[in-house]
């Protein structure tokens, strides 16, 4: 607690945009943080930049409705006018109010209807991924390198090494390589969880009965971390993701070491009642 | 049965008085039977008052709980975290059913609604009185029910959304969730008789001369609400109904590993639950318009631009559920369509905000206390406005879903506006209701504490939204820290200032000073001042003819 209280010292040299100025620094948020955390993959990119138009409309909106009551608040005050007019009416007005929204929806509506539909689908797929949420922790397995899975479980607070970010630390990492298109497919052993990494600009829920799609690139390597962003139960928010991303050539390598090490397919697993996957 | 005159008197019709306005049973009687409208909108305030300290309390303690990284308020001890995990969960679900189902329904539809529809267009009482009372009752007996459920075996740990797999039997054993469901089907019976009275009381009994479009904003904020209730709430029961034999009797709609579908219940739900935030939201608009045009001394500016973007905004609200559901892996191009539609919102709520300040043109405000809360619901609902235009872009929601920015943003635009909306309401009608004035300069301290830590509370979240923090957990990774800090030292201030609101309440009832029948002045043109304050038992045993008053040109 002590030594947290020092983190309000430098939060007034913080910028606005908080740690988007500070040097690229793993994806998890920063303390203060106010802002996105940076992008580390196409879709997240394109998110922020989406989000940087709507935040000057939202901003002028604001401003506006804000500006006007403050002006309202001290021209029409009873003081400063003490009679009142009986204007009730003015067409143009209000042709003009319902007219230039309708225009400003549309400078919305097509960026982020391209937005959503590059987020959904991209061509040349050159890897899967599929993820499957258990309560409360999340299994890994790879159709297209022999079918090997592991699951993912939070390391508790007593067992972190020093540098392990408590809450988001797992045990097993989901390694991935940088620059690959990948399948993502999810799906669910009991209830709705959600996989959910801010800085790939991700989320999709697993549900059981369904797979759910999504593809994601990244950009560069580093740590990626998320939590799972549906309720879930008791542990819902200790069912961290932690995402790997290394060279191609290393995956390559990891993806050797995996095999063997996970041969006996998911080791102290629970039951999986809605397990579909390539083996 | 009723062998006492005077409850008989108090039926709705009149029994032939000459004793007048005082004339009315007493006792348990009074309350526990009435079909008068006034006392039966007492009620709901009260206990819409009761209501707001539990819900409150749960969320005071949730802001205690994020006050700081790690476990702070285990009262299970060492070892019972499972436990206290579902209880931080049960405290997440209770709070939005408690604020949504008993605090602002009830305070703004049934407490209001109740008092001000039949005083505004000039109708003796309503038009069921008796079903009046069930509907009250009932929602007295859902409220007790969810109380009981939250403390039967472990408690209903599903979120408001009550999302199976999570909601079913397999991961909810015991009567908890059952319970909930049942309080629902109460509350739900009680929210649609109180709706088809409001119909049918709007409908029949304004007074001569009171024409549809001549008819006060309020009395169409309720119209709008009534009619959303009536299509929202039968949608509601049939999934709970659903889930309730899922859970008891081996159907499997929403269970997957039978053939069924957990997204059907997300479907069913939100078909309910977006009309829902309207459902609390519009009589606010109402309330804020009465209050505006009241205080500016001016009628409203476009009084049919605003009767129908309400309109406009009630009938969109049923066809934009899945913005809810935009993760829920819902095809490319249904999020399209929701996208599309939940967009065009913001023209008639833009209609309705533009149209408030337009009133307030030209006018000579006073800005008394009603006022001060109707420009803070202004700005607290354009505020949630824009970051719920920014939440209906699907792919960039993406960012957004499930994270606290999605709790500022509905606190913002429907929590913390609905609640201004009461106080509007409170203290606009308080002198009408109870005959006494509050204290001024309390209530001004009232305004300016709940403003600042509402407004300490939900804008950080923002900010730990937008950094990726996720809703409904109960710990966080440390870099989170100090954005809830900050928001938890506004839940300090919010709690205090509701207090006080308390104190207010309480020192208006027993040393206010006496209001005169019109306590606004020219601006108030709205029947309800006509008659004296407080209002009396009966009102217009006459009816008031408006045939000769002009509309408001």
């Amino acid at each position: 607690m002590m030594q947290r209280l020092t983190i309000l010292a430098p939060m007034t040299a913080l910028s606005f945009f908080g740690a988007a100025g500070n040097a690229f620094a793993g994806g998890r948020s920063e303390p203060w943080q106010m802002w996105f955390q940076p992008a580390a993959s196409p879709v997240m990119e394109r998110i922020i930049e989406f989000h940087n138009l709507l935040f000057v409309i939202e901003v002028s909106i604001v401003t506006l409705v804000l500006g006007l009551m403050c002006y309202i608040i001290v021209r029409f005050n009873a003081k400063a006018n003490p009679v009142p007019t009986k204007t009730t009416h003015n067409t143009l007005l209000e042709v003009v109010w319902t007219g230039v929204p309708l225009l400003i929806l549309m400078v919305i509506a097509v960026p982020s209807l391209n937005l959503l539909y590059y987020a959904d689908r991209i061509e040349n797929i050159e890897m899967t991924l599929k993820v499957t949420g258990n309560q409360w922790f999340w299994t890994y397995s790879y159709p297209d390198h022999g079918g090997f899975e592991f699951d993912s479980v939070i390391v508790p607070d007593d067992e972190l090494k020093e540098g392990q970010p408590r809450l988001l630390t797992v045990d097993n990492e989901v390694v991935l390589p940088v620059e690959t298109n990948i399948r993502l497919l999810f799906t669910s052993s009991d209830v709705i969880h959600n996989w959910a990494v801010p800085s790939l600009g991700l989320k999709l829920d697993t549900v059981a009965g369904r797979i759910n799609e999504n593809w994601m690139r990244i950009n560069k390597e580093g740590d990626y971390y998320g939590m799972c962003s549906e309720l879930c139960g008791i542990n819902h928010g200790f069912m961290p993701i932690h995402v790997k991303a290394v060279s191609k050539a290393d995956f390559a390598e990891w993806v050797e070491t995996a095999r063997k090490e996970f041969a006996g397919a998911g080791g102290p697993a629970p039951v999986r009642v809605a397990e579909t996957g390539a083996r | 049965m009723m062998a006492d005159q005077e409850t008989a008197v108090a039926g709705g019709h009149d029994g032939g008085h000459d004793g007048g306005h005082g004339h009315h049973p007493t006792g348990w009687r009074r309350w526990l039977f009435s079909t008068n409208h006034k006392d039966i909108g007492t009620m709901y305030i009260v206990l819409s008052l009761v209501a707001a300290l539990v819900g409150g309390a749960m969320s005071f303690w949730i802001r205690l709980e994020l006050l700081d990284p790690g476990i702070q308020f285990n009262v299970f001890g060492a070892g019972e975290e499972a436990a206290y995990f579902q209880f931080y969960n049960v405290l997440v679900t209770g709070h939005a059913f408690i604020m949504v189902f008993f605090v602002v329904m009830p305070a703004l539809i049934g407490g209001f609604g109740n008092w001000f529809v039949p005083l505004m267009i000039g109708a003796p009482d309503m038009a069921f009185p008796r079903m009046n009372n069930v509907s009250f009752w009932l929602l007295a007996a859902a409220l007790v029910l969810l109380l009981v459920a939250a403390f039967t075996q472990g408690g209903p740990g599903t979120g408001w959304t009550i999302y199976p797999p999570l909601s079913n039997a397999d991961f909810h054993p015991g009567a908890a969730v059952d319970l909930g469901i049942l309080s629902l089907h109460l509350a739900g019976a009680s929210s649609v008789l109180g709706a088809i009275n409001l119909i049918t009381t709007i409908f029949n009994m304004r007074a001569p001369g009171m024409t549809i479009h001549r008819m006060p904003l309020f009395c169409w904020s309720i119209l709008v609400t009534a009619f959303l209730l009536l299509m929202a709430i039968p949608v509601l029961a049939g999934g709970l109904t659903m889930l309730l034999t899922d859970r008891n009797f081996g159907t499997a709609f929403f269970d997957a590993a039978r053939g069924g579908d957990p997204v059907l219940w997300q479907h069913i739900f939100w078909f309910f639950g977006h009309p829902e935030v309207y459902i609390i939201i519009i009589p606010a608009f109402g309330i804020v318009s009465q209050v505006v045009s009241t205080f500016s001394r001016k009628p409203i500016f476009g009084y049919l631009g605003m009767v129908y973007a309400m309109v406009f905004i009630g009938f969109v609200g049923f066809v934009v559920w899945a913005h809810h559901m935009y993760t829920a892996g819902l095809d490319v191009d249904t999020r399209a369509y929701f996208i599309s539609a939940s967009l065009v919102i913001a023209v008639p709520t833009g209609i309705k905000i533009f149209s408030w300040l337009a009133t307030m043109w030209g006018g000579s405000i006073d800005f008394r206390v009603p006022m001060m809360f109707a420009c803070g619901f202004i700005f607290l609902f354009v505020m949630g406005g824009v970051t719920g235009v920014a939440l209906a872009n699907a792919g960039m929601d993406i960012a957004f879903h499930d994270t606290y920015f999605v709790v500022a943003h509905f606190h913002y635009v429907m929590a913390i506006a609905a609640v201004f909306g009461m106080f509007t309401g409170f203290y606009y009608w308080i002198g009408k209701m109870c005959g006494r004035q509050y204290p001024r300069v309390l209530a001004r301290i009232h305004f300016w504490s709940f403003f600042i830590g509402v407004n300490v509370v939900f804008f950080p979240q923002h900010f730990s939204g937008m950094a990726g923090m996720p809703r409904r957990i109960p710990d966080y990774p440390d870099n989170y820290w100090g954005w809830n800090y900050v928001s938890s030292i506004g839940a300090f201030i919010t709690t205090a200032s509701t207090l006080l609101f308390f104190f207010i309440v309480w020192r208006t009832l027993t040393a206010g000073e006496k209001v005169p029948a019109n306590q606004w002045g020219e601006g108030a043109t709205t029947l309800e001042w006509t008659v004296e304050s407080p209002a009396p038992f009966h009102t217009f045993e006459e009816l008031p003819d408006m045939t000769d008053k002009q509309a408001d040109e």
